[in-house]
């Protein structure tokens, strides 16, 4: 291992550890219930972008239907919770492993395609799901789960006072998701990964086992992503299955990283960073008219830094300034 | 459930398969062109209907009349698209799929945006057309008319495409930019400009597909996003880049969404095309009629 590259991840786990402990310091000063939201939101999909990252940026494969185990995640905890009274924090371990097992079994077929033949399989499937969910009685079909209030505990991971815990919380997911990557980026996987996304061929005749290596990508960036839909359940108390398992989810996970820099360890942070608060507050400030300017602005921004900075933002920063330009 | 439904069903779901295949065409031929997916493309579908409608309302021009206004308007729009977004967008070094998908998606949801701005989410319609809501009745089956003109408009341009593509020079030119761009530039064609007329033949013939649906759908400014993901997956069944692949792909589609909607409850009609396209591509990676 060349030590440029080990000086710059020890470099990396440092400055993570400073941006996590001065997040944890931001609710001291930040009370406005309001912002903590969007700050809550923030975390979560900086998350979710770094799971679905591992799968589509890192080993190549481009999925839009995250949605599907975000909505798997969050209907897992809902639930095991509003029928058999397990606790949400079960639900979320099921949902993560539920969701793994479902990426290894669609992982099975879907990895034999190829390019848009893929990507269109993983749209097509979470909206099958989709429509499944809605017309699935028991699960409440269209109309969803409402998550009645049992408590306010860490136990129940229910809080009604406060939402500081839901931001720890998240912090502690965007942390683990970071982490992961992390520690995935130098193992065996990560290099099968970025052999398997630079050229599959090349990979299977020098001996990597490309299509193990997607289903691990695979299984990986679903349990993490349930976790995140678990979470986001237990946020937001009312699920249905637009609004967990929509496309909209499945691109909202993806565009962080594509405009912060997909496949590098900061991208999806600094795109999560950036975009969430910029759709919140667009929405909010000028969306309320319901007249589209909130579309038409964001809309403007993917288009724009997609042309202008097809490697993502996080080439801006000295340090990872190579590794986005490869 | 008697042999009639079942004939009359699948009768409708034959022309609703044409019209499917009319508005994905113009998705395969700009992927065949030059391996892009326009990700905007049910956005394209969704101003052309309301270019119509508003012909329609405001200067009482009849759809049949306007299709051919409303292509041509389409045609130019389709051109700039290119040389505004896409051109550009093809010049990514560095994660070119990516770039492609998002910048025609981010256009996507600017268009949705406007239309949300100018024309209100409102629903609206088309009344008292020439052909609105009119059936004709062929052997005992009752078919809707505007359906009907659609599919016969969807054979004749499917016909003339083919003529074009492959008894033109301007087809020839296309033809030989998709198998090498580069040495097309030898021979002094300009492949921004054969991309531009790519680009502005897949809009004008989605800006049909939308001056037909506006007759009987309903016209809203998220219209587009219900028709896209039967596109792509019409395209992607006949196999991306087969402009016959596309027909064939719509007819398919059409006579799955009509049987479906005969064994599962409506909602769900959209789950037998789904089925049927991964089982497809998992048999046979490529789609039906693509090329590796």
């Amino acid at each position: 291992m060349d030590t440029a590259f080990a000086e710059r991840r020890r470099r990396d786990l440092i400055v993570a550890a400073c941006l996590a402990a001065i997040a944890a310091l931001v609710p001291l000063f930040v009370k406005d219930v309001y912002v903590q939201n969007i700050m809550v939101l923030t975390l979560m999909y900086a998350a979710l972008s770094q799971s679905w990252n591992i799968l589509s940026g890192y080993c190549g494969q481009i999925s839009l239907g995250h949605a599907l185990y975000f909505g798997l995640g969050a209907y897992t905890t809902a639930l095991l919770f509003t029928r058999f009274g397990v606790l949400p924090w079960f639900g979320m371990l099921g949902g993560g492993l539920i969701s793994a097992a479902i990426a290894l079994a669609l992982g099975y077929p879907c990895f034999r395609l190829r390019g848009h033949y893929f990507v269109i399989a993983t749209i097509v499937i979470a909206e099958t799901a989709l429509l499944l969910f809605q017309n699935w009685d028991w699960a409440g079909a269209a109309l969803g789960i409402d998550i009645p209030v049992r408590g306010d505990s860490w136990l129940k991971f229910q809080f009604t006072r406060s939402k500081l815990p839901y931001f720890y919380f998240a912090l502690v997911l965007a942390c683990i998701a970071w982490f992961v990557t992390w520690w995935l980026e130098d193992s065996k996987w990560g290099y099968w990964w970025r052999a398997v996304k630079d050229n599959p061929d090349a990979a299977e005749s020098l001996g990597v086992v490309v299509f193990n290596s997607k289903m691990g990508a695979a299984a990986v960036s679903a349990f993490l992503t349930a976790v995140g839909g678990s979470f986001y359940a237990q946020f937001v108390s009312y699920i249905d299955p637009e609004s967990v398992m929509g496309f909209q989810f499945s691109l909202l996970m993806a565009l962080p990283a594509v405009l912060g820099g997909i496949g590098t360890l900061w991208g999806p942070m600094l795109g999560a960073l950036i975009l969430i608060p910029l759709t919140e507050l667009t929405r909010s400030f000028i969306g309320g008219s319901g007249r589209g300017v909130d579309l038409i602005v964001y809309g403007a921004l993917i288009v724009l830094i997609s042309l202008a900075r097809p490697q993502g933002l996080v080439g801006l920063f000295s340090w990872h300034r190579k590794e986005a330009m490869r | 459930m008697t042999a009639e439904t079942i004939i009359q069903s699948l009768a409708s779901g034959l022309l609703m398969g044409l019209l499917y295949g009319l508005i994905a065409v113009g998705l395969a031929l700009i992927f065949g062109l030059m391996d892009v997916v326009n990700f905007a493309h049910g956005e394209f579908l969704m101003i052309a209907m309301y270019a119509t409608f508003f012909l329609f309302a405001f200067f009482a021009v009849d759809p049949l009349l306007s299709a051919p206004l409303v292509a041509a308007a389409l045609f130019l729009f389709g051109a700039v698209v290119y040389l505004l977004v896409v051109r550009f967008a093809m010049r990514a070094k560095a994660n070119a799929g990516m770039v492609q998908i998002f910048s025609t998606f981010g256009l996507a949801i600017v268009m949705r945006g406007l239309a949300q701005f100018f024309f209100t989410p409102d629903y609206r319609s088309i009344t008292h057309s020439w052909l609105g809501g009119k059936t004709v009745s062929i052997a005992g089956i009752f078919l809707p008319v505007p359906q009907l003109f659609g599919a016969l408009v969807a054979i004749a341009a499917f016909g003339a495409l083919w003529f074009f593509i492959n008894r033109t020079d301007f087809g020839r030119a296309l033809e030989a930019t998709r198998e090498d761009a580069g040495a097309v530039a030898l021979v002094g064609i300009d492949k921004n400009r054969v991309f531009a007329l790519g680009w502005g033949l897949g809009a004008a013939l989605v800006g049909l597909a939308g001056a037909i649906m506006a007759i009987f759908f309903y016209i809203y400014p998220d219209v587009g996003a219900s028709f896209a993901l039967i596109a792509y997956v019409t395209v992607a069944l006949g196999g991306f880049g087969s402009v016959f692949g596309a027909f064939a792909g719509g007819l398919l589609v059409g006579l799955v969404e009509a049987t479906t909607a005969l064994i599962l409850p409506p909602s769900l009609k959209s789950v037998g095309i789904y089925a049927v396209y991964l089982l497809v591509v998992f048999v046979r990676p490529r789609g039906l009629f693509g090329s590796l």
